[in-house]
């Protein structure tokens, strides 16, 4: 038997939520005594994939083939389907992102798996397997049984920390069965998010609401966000009047966020809008209303005109960055 | 064409969520429900899709106890043309998507669509379930979708980045936000229709139970919030960088 992790690239490389995952997965592994297996598909170099043996995986299976180079849900099935059966695979991890929320919902079906999406920490138990995940947008908890045979399990990102573990493991090339009736929903076109930073990975992120009145002052919010390498946000307002573009939108019908500092300036902290930032590890609020409900979620607020405070805190961040 | 539209019965987005039975059961006290807003948005694009080409019936499927018909005879006000309960609790994932996937395997759809995510268990699962149990392409996400003869155009959204995907019948699609601007309100002639619409009730098929959930819990509640004056917006700075340690 083996743990079997998915370790999805982006372009040929990893990112901080697959050394997470990798992490993830080598600490249930230990705990259950199996080998961790880390699968990748796509056109990883061999160079990258063996940096995974750092974070525990003792067994680098690659999967290269041409036609497994763009993401298609029935065909990476497929091939991770085939994976887990030669390795004897009982638990099977991914990370809780586009790619494993369609993964593991269709390896449950074809290894007939307890699934848990969007777990937040270790299985609080393995014999009966409990696991911790996150429901109602972030608004509560649930301990989930899986009473199956074979596990699988999503992990949001900023839950675990990465944790070295140096195997030695070597990559390992395989070949798997690709058929064509599976790349069925091929995209016909591609178009990669413009150098920005990716919302869902960023560390820190910076988000405006109404109180900012216009689009014309993002300019503030975007200096700001430059300045600490943040990604940029906004309430559903904002988006849906078209003064930011509609994948900041954050929120219960928009994205959820789990960055290490969200700071939120001129928005009201409305119910929905705090179902998508309130698993952030620190939240500030910037409102002139010293009764917004932000403030009762908030770890840090001030009470004040965003206009004159924003410029404020990018003269400190400045003077602080010239201090270092 | 015929589409069959998965349709989840969740919490009204404000209600506040409480746990009781020593935190086992969802306490449903003043709970109001509504059709799941991925869902709703879902059936808006549907309706446009078939004024505009006056050939698409729409069929709405729920899987749950009678509780759930006051949430569906909504989606028939708002123009689904009719409705299938499978009567069963959904118990988890997997056996809700069985329920669906043997409704359509039996009635050929040329196509079904789910939301992305029910707002409540926020699984992000049933869609791919029902595509995988019926050997079916999908394609989750969607943020905008045509339909034509034989096939559906798909434009798919992640974290800024796009995808269009052709794909001919059957297939399962998830729509998420922009698949639609808003979403309709039934007017009355809508309500008074939907009374004359078919809601059939279906028993359910054996399905393994694969996960039970044994506990809820809230998050910890959260400290109160520092206030900082807002003339000295360098503090707030200061306990980032060294009481907070995240900048
Ligand atoms: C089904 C449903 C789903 C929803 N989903 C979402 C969602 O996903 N995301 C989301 O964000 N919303 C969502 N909403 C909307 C939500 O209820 C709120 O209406 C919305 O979040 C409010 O946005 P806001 O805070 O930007 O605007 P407002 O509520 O108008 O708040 C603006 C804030 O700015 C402050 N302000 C004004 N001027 C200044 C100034 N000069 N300096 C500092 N502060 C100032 C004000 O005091 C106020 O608190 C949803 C609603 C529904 C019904
Ligand atoms: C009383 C109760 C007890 C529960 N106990 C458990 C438990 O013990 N263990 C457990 O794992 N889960 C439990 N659940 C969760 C329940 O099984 C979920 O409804 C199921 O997992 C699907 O929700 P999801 O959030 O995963 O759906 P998602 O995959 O997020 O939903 C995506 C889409 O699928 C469709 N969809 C979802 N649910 C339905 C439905 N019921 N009918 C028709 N279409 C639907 C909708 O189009 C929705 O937009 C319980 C739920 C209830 C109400």
């Amino acid at each position: 038997m083996s743990v079997l992790v998915y370790t999805e690239n982006w372009d040929g490389r990893f990112k901080k939520s697959t050394y997470e995952l990798v992490s993830y997965a080598k600490a249930i592994a230990t705990e259950l005594k199996l080998p961790l297996v880390a699968l990748s598909i796509g056109n990883v170099s061999e160079a990258e994939f063996s940096k995974l043996e750092l974070y525990g995986a003792d067994k680098l299976v690659l999967v290269n083939t041409e036609k497994l180079h763009t993401f298609v849900a029935q065909a990476y099935t497929h091939t991770v389907y085939q994976v887990a059966k030669a390795e004897n695979a009982s638990v099977l991890l991914f990370n809780n992102n586009y790619t494993g929320r369609s993964l593991a919902p269709r390896l449950s079906v074809k290894l007939n798996a307890g699934t848990a999406t969007g777990v937040v920490k270790l299985p609080a138990s393995y014999a009966p397997f409990i696991v911790r995940k996150s429901i109602y947008t972030g608004k509560a908890f649930a301990d989930v049984e899986l009473l199956s045979a074979v596990k699988i399990l999503t992990l949001n990102q900023n839950s675990f920390e990465i944790r070295e573990n140096a195997t030695g493991a070597k990559v390992e090339v395989r070949e798997v069965e690709v058929l064509d009736k599976h790349l069925a929903a091929m995209p016909t076109k591609v178009e990669k998010a413009s150098g920005k930073m990716n919302l869902t990975d960023a560390e820190i992120v910076i988000s405006g609401g109404r109180g900012l009145k216009g689009p014309e002052n993002w300019g503030m919010v975007e200096e700001l966000a430059d300045l600490l390498g943040a990604g940029t946000a906004c309430s559903r307002p904002v988006a849906d009047s078209e003064w930011r573009p509609h994948h900041e939108h954050v929120g219960q019908t928009g994205k959820v966020v789990r960055p290490n500092l969200y700071i939120a300036i001129g928005i009201s902290g409305a119910i929905q809008h705090l179902a998508g930032v309130n698993s952030s590890k620190v939240l500030v609020a910037i409102n002139n209303d010293p009764e917004a409900p932000f403030f009762e979620a908030a770890d840090y607020g001030i009470v004040g005109d965003a206009f004159a405070v924003v410029p404020k805190i990018i003269d400190a961040v400045k003077a602080m960055k010239a201090s270092h | 064409m015929k589409v069959l539209l998965c349709i989840s019965h969740v919490p009204d987005t404000t209600s506040r969520i409480r746990f009781v039975n020593n935190q086992t059961q969802f306490d449903t006290t003043d709970v109001q429900y509504i059709i799941s807003p991925y869902d709703e948005l879902s059936l808006t694009r549907l309706l446009e899709i078939k004024e505009a080409n006056n050939d698409l019936d729409i069929t709405i499927i729920t899987v749950g106890n009678a509780d759930v018909e006051a949430t569906m005879r909504k989606a028939l006000a708002i123009g689904a043309d009719d409705a299938i309960r499978v009567d069963a609790e959904p118990v988890d994932a997997l056996f809700v998507a069985k329920q669906i996937a043997e409704v359509a395997r039996t009635r050929n759809f040329d196509f079904i669509m789910t939301g992305k995510e029910s707002i409540d268990h926020t699984g992000n699962q049933v869609g791919e379930m029902v595509a995988e149990f019926l050997d079916m392409p999908s394609v989750s996400s969607a943020a905008w979708l045509e339909i034509e003869a034989n096939k559906g155009i798909i434009t798919r959204e992640m974290d800024g980045g796009k995808e269009v995907v052709e794909v001919k019948f059957p297939f399962v699609v998830s729509g998420q936000k922009g698949i639609a601007k808003e979403p309709r309100i039934p007017n009355m002639r809508g309500i008074m229709n939907s009374r004359k619409k078919s809601l059939e009730v279906v028993p359910a098929v054996a399905q393994d139970t694969v996960s039970v959930i044994s506990h809820y819990e809230l998050p910890a509640p959260k400290g109160k919030c520092k206030m900082i004056p807002a003339d000295n917006a360098a503090e707030l700075v200061r306990l980032l960088h060294e009481e907070a340690k995240v900048i």
